[in-house]
């Protein structure tokens, strides 16, 4: 690519040498796209993010015009392809800065000792905590994760180990891609109407979560932990076969302890991406203002319905203007819950990193 | 405890492809006996149809008999673990337990199939199969360390350690040096060498040379033509098998005009 | 050898083995129950929902008059976040895997990936505290100046929780998703084709145009399908964003916007009486025969097409 600005003559000489764009054109279409957008926002007095926007527009058109001029029309549309490409991607980004920076700059000022160590009975007005919701989901969980590994990881295990090939085993993946896709609240809805149909219509218990929670969570361990048994090297098997070890204890001892990191991985994602799920909870789990530590026995909170309840009833607003109580709670308890996703998310990653090595060989 | 093994009328197939016609041969005990013959000539399928270890692909199946000490492997009450437990195998590429130590990976027959023993039985089973195999010291110093972290000869001698702590009659091996650089494979058919006094051993090689060196019979097998079975062509003492073969295609392969 | 043979002639199977296979088997044979338990639970729960007493379907009088709205609204609130995120998608996945220095690609990728793993209903807070409030002079411009379109009729909302907002929200839950996918078949272009259309002079991007699209058009196709599947069930985010009433309207900026069958659920969950419990329920069912179809779909088309790449 040339750097000095181009002479024609030059560049028609050397069959090779078309005319470029300087290096720094790109540069200059930026500032002058900022500099009228800028002065068009000021003059007329537009939000400073139209005027961002127009600036972007400006961009994309102007370049690519100046490239059609000079380059021609393929490398034009070459620029704006890749104009485009680079903006889409930006403006992904920026939902998600925003969120994270809402939620850090609302979440932070609502969280103390008081928000995290207490629950919302007769509480009216400010104050009051999450601890409810907190123990609420750590239950929820823990009983949806050990409902769903163990079915998940045999069912992987005879996906991998026994069915290879098998009707079954064809019928199984099948219907695992077709688990991936159910919404969230028919998990929900299925677990309450296998409830209601036990216990009555007016049941709501944290268990009913667990059930709606582990529909969501199996296919994910399924997935995460078929892929895993399948890195494993047939090798260690045909090892394990010719010293005289039986298929299951070679399944035991051999190939789960090699895939165990990966394992251990996919499950805690999994177990992050059901953390944050509202819909199927607030269906059977349902809503309290208590601690509640029995998952069969009546309603239990949860974070992410503890978030919606807060929005969807808020309190009050103070009098002389500001929010009412309940959003700084819901973005309080929004950044713990975000925080818990990221933490079991690092988790997930070490984990990974850890265990990775083992089927490297080294030779 | 070495075992002669009788082959006779095998046929081996994979669902309905026939890999292996018509074998007949003796395995005397006590004694190397070598499988030569160009790829795909059934050697290896030969080989693990000798402990059942083919019946791990789906679909394999076997006609004809396998006997050893009058025992017909392939009796249907024959429980192929047990099979393997007896016969035990090394193969190509090196393959010790990449989450177990040196130590456990020698013991891992034993713990694997749960057999409870004693710490200063494991030690001693430890150290006479290590130093059968001509591992015990370089490793041991550091029997602890993960058995992934040695050499590629240490490794297949850690198999090969792994192989003899179960105590088997018969040691199979599938081209055990093939992944292996000269050193180590001089290292290794040593250890051949000096197995043979207690062990029948059988090994598929390509390298005619190693077969020669290492072995007292020779097989060498061969494809009729593509897409047919594999078979016997030939069956020797490996002296006769190299200086004066009774099959043309034998000197031709041997000689190096095909192959 | 030690072996003996057992009287019986069948092979010998350890018990070991036998327990342990016939658990993995029952693992899988469990997961069939499941789905299967979800179809028939729902079924026997929903069904009276189908012919309960007529003043439960308020402001209609059976089942299918108010299904009909929430469908409508179901299917365009996905049609509209579709609209949004597809391009968004390819843009992003294409970035990552044939723009961004490869020493970014990774994290970047990561970044989006972080996109799924917030949970919806802190989006939800985000589109009905945040996003609402700052698309409110998008709605009025939109409304200034395009008015002469449907979509555009107006009034603009004062809230600016309309169902585009919804859009939006759900455009940025389904981005992540498509744009795995998508990445995933851009980058298993088969290196050679695009060195081919290289070599011949083209462009990056008459390489991606000629080379990487072709090749990647059923796996865009299923990935697609996938995040409108994401988008036909997502509950929180448009629960949260949206006040809705049951209308039929394709305006999308105006006070008076459709809920989604999800989002209804979610909000007349509890003032539910049993019967009306049944109807949601009932509701439910034709949201999960709907997104199954559209699963199954994408599956099928993804079916099709590796069948034709083995071929």
């Amino acid at each position: 690519m040339t750097t000095t600005p181009l002479e024609p003559d030059f560049a028609v000489s050397v069959g090779l040498v078309q005319p470029r764009l300087p290096r720094w054109a790109s540069i200059l279409v930026g500032v002058i796209s900022l500099g009228v957008a800028g002065l068009l926002t000021m003059f007329l007095g537009w939000n400073p993010v139209g005027g961002i926007v127009v600036a972007v527009l400006l961009f994309v058109v102007g370049l690519p015009l100046w490239s059609a001029l000079l380059e021609g029309r393929r490398t034009a549309v070459d620029r704006l392809a890749t104009c485009l490409v680079w903006v889409a991607f930006g403006s992904v980004v920026v939902p998600l800065v925003w969120l994270i920076w809402l939620v850090l700059k609302n979440g932070v000022g609502a969280i103390d000792m008081e928000f995290l160590t207490y629950d919302m009975r007769n509480i009216v007005g400010a104050g009051g905590g999450i601890y409810h919701a907190l123990m609420g989901t750590l239950l929820v969980t823990i009983a949806a994760t050990i409902i769903s590994v163990p079915i998940g990881l045999f069912t992987a295990i005879y996906l991998t180990e026994y069915g290879k090939g098998s009707r079954l085993a064809r019928v199984t993946t099948f219907l695992v891609d077709v688990m991936t896709g159910i919404p969230s609240i028919v998990a929900g809805l299925f677990a309450l109407a296998l409830f209601v149909l036990i216990f009555g219509p007016a049941i709501r218990i944290g268990f009913g979560g667990s059930v709606a929670l582990s529909l969501l969570m199996i296919p994910t361990v399924v997935r995460s932990a078929e892929e895993m048994l399948r890195l494993v090297p047939s090798d260690l098997r045909e090892a394990s076969y010719a010293l005289g070890v039986p298929k299951w204890r070679t399944i035991v001892k051999v190939v789960l302890p090699t895939s165990l990191g990966g394992i251990i991985t996919g499950v805690v994602l999994a177990i992050s991406r059901v953390i944050g799920e509202t819909a199927p909870l607030l269906v059977v789990a349902g809503a309290t203002d208590s601690v509640n530590f029995n998952l069969f026995d009546g309603r239990m909170m949860t974070l992410p319905v503890y978030i919606f309840s807060q929005y969807s009833s808020p309190g009050v607003a103070p009098i002389g203007g500001g929010d009412p109580p309940g959003y700084a709670r819901a973005w309080g308890a929004a950044l713990v819950l975000i925080a818990i996703v990221m933490v079991l998310n690092l988790i997930a990653r070490i984990i990974g990193k850890i265990f990775a090595p083992p089927t490297d060989r080294r030779r | 405890m070495a075992k002669s093994i009788d082959i006779s009328d095998l046929d081996i197939y994979y669902g309905d492809f026939k890999a292996v016609e018509g074998v007949n041969m003796t395995i005397r005990a006590r004694a190397v006996t070598a499988f030569i013959g160009p790829s795909g000539c059934g050697k290896s399928t030969f080989l693990r149809a000798l402990n059942r270890m083919h019946e791990v692909i789906p679909g394999a199946r076997v006609e004809g008999k396998v006997m050893v000490s009058g025992q017909s492997l392939y009796d249907p009450g024959v429980d192929p673990v047990a099979v393997r437990r007896q016969i035990g195998m090394v193969f190509q590429r090196p393959n010790p337990f990449p989450t177990m130590s040196i130590y456990e990976n020698v013991l891992a027959g034993n713990r694997l199939n749960s057999r409870k023993i004693k710490k200063a039985e494991a030690d001693e089973i430890v150290e006479r199969s290590l130093k059968s195999a001509n591992l015990w010291t370089e490793v041991k110093d550091r029997l602890s360390k993960p058995g992934m972290g040695l050499s590629g000869g240490q490794q297949q001698r850690l198999c090969i350690a792994r192989a003899i702590a179960v105590e088997p009659e018969v040691l199979l091996m599938d081209e055990p040096c093939s992944a292996l650089d000269p050193i180590s494979t001089s290292a290794i058919e040593d250890l051949i060498h000096e197995l043979k006094a207690d062990y029948t051993i059988v090994i598929v090689t390509h390298n005619m040379q190693q077969a020669a060196r290492v072995s007292d019979d020779t097989g060498f097998f061969n494809l009729k033509a593509a897409g047919q079975p594999g078979h016997l062509v030939e069956f020797n003492p490996t002296n006769k098998m190299f200086t004066n073969p009774d099959e043309e295609s034998t000197e031709a392969y041997i000689s190096g005009r095909f192959g | 050898m030690s072996v003996t043979a057992p009287p019986d002639t069948k092979p010998v199977v350890r018990l070991g083995d036998r327990l342990f296979a016939g658990t993995a088997r029952v693992a899988a044979l469990t997961i069939m129950l499941a789905l299967a338990g979800v179809f028939v639970f729902l079924a026997i729960e929903g069904i009276p929902g189908l012919s309960a007493p007529a003043e439960i379907y308020q402001p209609f009088d059976n089942f299918w008059s108010y299904v009909g709205p929430l469908v409508f609204g179901t299917v365009l609130a996905a049609v509209v976040a579709l609209i949004i995120a597809v391009p968004f998608s390819i843009g992003v996945a294409l970035f990552i895997s044939h723009y961004a220095p490869p020493r970014v690609a990774g994290p970047l990728a990561y970044v989006i990936d972080l996109l799924a793993a917030v949970p919806s209903v802190v989006y939800g807070l985000w589109g009905g505290l945040a996003l609402g409030q700052a698309m409110k002079p998008v709605f009025g411009w939109l409304f200034d100046n395009l008015s002469f379109l449907p979509f555009f009729e107006g009034p603009p909302s004062v809230t600016g929780r309309t169902i585009l907002t919804a859009g939006i929200v759900l455009a940025i839950m389904v981005v992540p998703i498509t744009t795995a996918i998508s990445r995933e078949v851009f980058a298993q272009t088969p290196r050679l084709h695009e060195e081919a259309a290289m070599a011949l002079g083209a462009t990056q991007w008459e390489t991606i145009r000629y080379a990487v699209f072709p090749y990647a058009r059923s796996g865009v196709v299923s990935a697609v399908m996938l995040g409108l599947g994401r988008a036909l069930g997502e509950t929180m985010a448009v629960a949260m964003v949206l006040s809705a009433t049951p209308v039929v309207t394709l305006n999308l900026i105006s006070n008076t916007n459709p809920a989604t069958i999800a989002s209804n659920i979610a909000s007349n969950y509890k003032e539910a009486t049993p019967d009306k419990q049944a109807v949601l329920i009932a509701t439910g069912l034709v949201l999960f025969a709907v997104t199954f179809a559209v699963n199954f779909l994408a599956r099928w088309v993804v079916g099709r097409s590796e069948r034709k790449v083995t071929r």
